[in-house]
């Protein structure tokens, strides 16, 4: 059998705000094999934001073990996680998070900035692995734009870009449509599923169904648990869209 | 081990941060922008001043040798009456005689007298008797005529010399040789004129009228036991401390002063007075210091304050920078060299400003500052001490910074 790419046993998540205790996860469970594209859903307070920093290590379990790619990360610190991140994951969030003083290419290499031992420190061999993952999202004409130059839906494209440039283990999307009119969600989606044809393995946090149609795989929580985990077409609520496109593999 | 690149592009961003904010930045760095203005103008006109002071002392001064009559410090007056300890025209001949290291001495004695012209009557003008060595040691040249020979302070004749403001003042022909003077009721034949020397910064400025007479003369004018300095010269500068301790040794022998007696008089070099000026100096350059200091302190209070607005205004960027993998140093590092890449910024503008007070200080006529200019070291010290100021008050921001959480920060608004 191949080695997961994630793997989570028993996640609990504790918060303590003031006085009260709020347990966000209480024990979760869940593989990803590599090369997968999963829809996480669930209501506000369900926990799927919890998982999701959890998974995208953002924020350590308060139990339980995290696995990524045969690797433990649950016990790492604030250093050590920042590696993992920059190496492993790549986010793309709904309010984009460009930073507006700097052009699509340099935004775009930001995560490299922050990379070390690896080649792609030189400016030239950067430059070029921005520039291919601009081209892989079709923006190679909007290089130098600055954001607030930029449509959302190119705006978004530039931090998909940004997020594969250091090609993660996991493409991590927060709502990533959730900003953008319905004509550019679909074009959104349609990249996610190029790049997740290309192998990448992508975890997608949303609660529109035609957004999660578009993943294999449907993971929804309730209360901090899993409350199902289908293949999308078999979910109650996605697979009439599933159905409808003709998509999921 | 950060990208290298990293800290390039830090500062880069930290100039486009501080270029995007200028007026901010600008009130900013004012505080390190005028305490290093400040610091470096005075740096600037007292390095401009010794300089100045130094190469007067060097052309012509650090060969001169001062002897004064000194009563003995802590010892009883009716040891040491007046008629013991001061200095007689005797001592000076044989000063003149046996010191091997001197090139020249006159004892010099002043008063004033009224003097009279064919044309004019001057009360009070000064009067000062000498030997031809003064030109020497005073360094002041006789331009019409000639000085004193010896043969007129051997034989007491009775010649003067004037300063060209006599001249104009007696309303004495513009070259009075052979001219007669009644000084003090005696009639004095003009022999020469001597030079008036207005911009000096060392000894005495001559600001008016003066008349040199024979030192052998003075007696007529003077009390019994009246006061006199010696001046003398070394042959070189570099022989002053031996012509001084030379002339130690001959004063005690005359004085009859045994080993263990102290000296009733004293000889000074022009270096004590050398001392003096750069300890003044010193005392002033601390002064600046303690400015600069407190200026800085301002200055960074100021820094530090736009550092914590800095990071709360980019919270969400740090939470994106900290997402897609800068660890706490990466961010420390970052917001510490925005902070001295600011401070060393002000601290060039400073420079600058400071540089173009040296300049215009040193246009100013009159005030012996045309040698003012910033030494590099001040300039040094000023980067150092701005870049020092940027890691101090720039820290606790950084820190701040690189401890924020990611999730918490990218939900920030």
């Amino acid at each position: 059998m191949v080695e997961p790419i994630i793997q989570i046993r028993g996640v609990t998540k504790i918060y303590h705000v003031g006085v009260e205790v709020i347990n966000a996860l209480r024990g979760v469970e869940l593989t990803v094999p590599e090369g997968e594209m999963v829809a996480i859903m669930g209501a506000s307070g369900s926990g799927k934001s919890t998982l999701m920093n959890t998974l995208g290590c953002l924020d350590r379990p308060t139990a339980g073990t995290y696995h990524l790619g045969g690797r433990e990360v649950s016990n790492l610190d604030a250093a050590a996680l920042a590696q993992v991140r920059n190496e492993e994951i790549g986010f793309v969030f709904q309010s984009f998070e460009l930073l507006a003083r700097l052009t699509a290419l340099q935004n775009v290499e930001l995560p490299l900035l922050y990379s070390r031992g690896k080649s792609w420190g030189w400016a030239r061999e950067r430059r070029r692995m921005a520039e291919e993952a601009l081209d892989r999202v079709g923006l190679s004409d909007r290089m130098d734009h600055r954001p607030n130059q930029l449509s959302g839906g190119q705006k978004q494209r530039v931090a998909i870009a940004r997020a594969i440039v250091t090609n993660p283990r996991i493409l991590m999307a927060d709502e990533p449509t959730g900003n953008l009119d319905s004509v550019t969600t679909e074009e959104i989606l349609s990249l996610f599923s190029k790049i997740h044809t290309a192998g990448q393995t992508v975890l997608m946090v949303t609660h529109e169904n035609e957004v999660a149609a578009h993943c294999q795989r449907v993971v929804r929580l309730r209360d901090g648990l899993v409350l199902s985990d289908t293949p999308s077409s078999e979910d109650p609520t996605v697979g009439p869209f599933v159905r409808a496109h003709g998509r999921a593999a | 081990m950060l990208n290298p690149l990293f800290y390039y592009e830090s500062v880069v961003l930290a100039l486009r941060q501080i270029w995007a904010n200028k007026m901010r930045s600008i009130l900013t760095a004012l505080g390190i922008i005028v305490g290093v203005a400040s610091t470096t103008a005075v740096i600037a006109a007292l390095t401009g001043l010794k300089t100045k002071v130094l190469s007067e002392f060097e052309t012509f001064g650090a060969a001169r040798l001062y002897v004064l009559p000194s009563r003995p410090e802590g010892m009883p007056r009716n040891l040491f009456p007046w008629e013991k300890i001061r200095l007689k025209a005797t001592e000076a001949i044989a000063l003149k005689e046996q010191c091997t290291a001197l090139k020249g001495i006159t004892p010099i004695s002043e008063t004033s007298l009224s003097v009279q012209s064919e044309a004019e009557t001057l009360e009070g003008v000064s009067v000062t008797g000498i030997w031809p060595a003064w030109h020497a040691t005073e360094n002041r040249q006789v331009i019409h005529g000639r000085p004193f020979s010896q043969q007129d302070i051997d034989n007491a004749r009775q010649v003067c010399m004037v300063n060209d403001l006599a001249v104009r003042d007696l309303q004495l022909p513009l070259e009075p040789i052979g001219e007669h003077l009644i000084i003090g009721g005696r009639r004095f034949l003009i022999v020469g004129v001597v030079e008036t020397i207005t911009e000096r910064m060392t000894g005495f400025n001559t600001i008016s009228a003066e008349v040199f007479i024979p030192f052998s003369l003075m007696e007529k004018f003077q009390d019994r036991d009246f006061f006199m300095r010696f001046v003398a010269i070394a042959n070189s500068p570099a022989e002053a401390d031996e012509a001084r301790s030379e002339m130690s040794r001959v004063l005690r022998k005359i004085r009859g002063l045994s080993s263990g007696d102290p000296d009733t008089f004293r000889v000074q070099a022009i270096d004590q007075f050398i001392d003096q000026f750069k300890s003044v100096a010193s005392g002033i350059t601390a002064v600046a210091g303690g400015i600069v200091g407190i200026s800085l302190l301002v200055g960074g209070i100021g820094i530090m304050n736009i550092m914590l607005v800095s990071v709360s205004e980019r919270t969400r960027e740090i939470g994106l920078r900290k997402a897609v993998g800068a660890t706490p140093t990466a961010i420390l590092l970052q917001f510490l060299l925005e902070a001295v890449t600011l401070c060393l910024a002000g601290g060039l503008v400073g420079v600058l400003i400071g540089q173009a007070f040296a300049i215009g200080v040193s246009h100013i006529p009159g005030a012996n500052l045309d040698q003012a200019g910033v030494p590099a070291w001040a300039v040094l010290l000023a980067f150092l001490f701005s870049a020092g100021v940027g890691v101090v008050f720039g820290m606790f921001p950084a820190i701040k910074a690189s401890r924020l959480d990611p999730i918490e920060a990218l939900r920030h608004e």
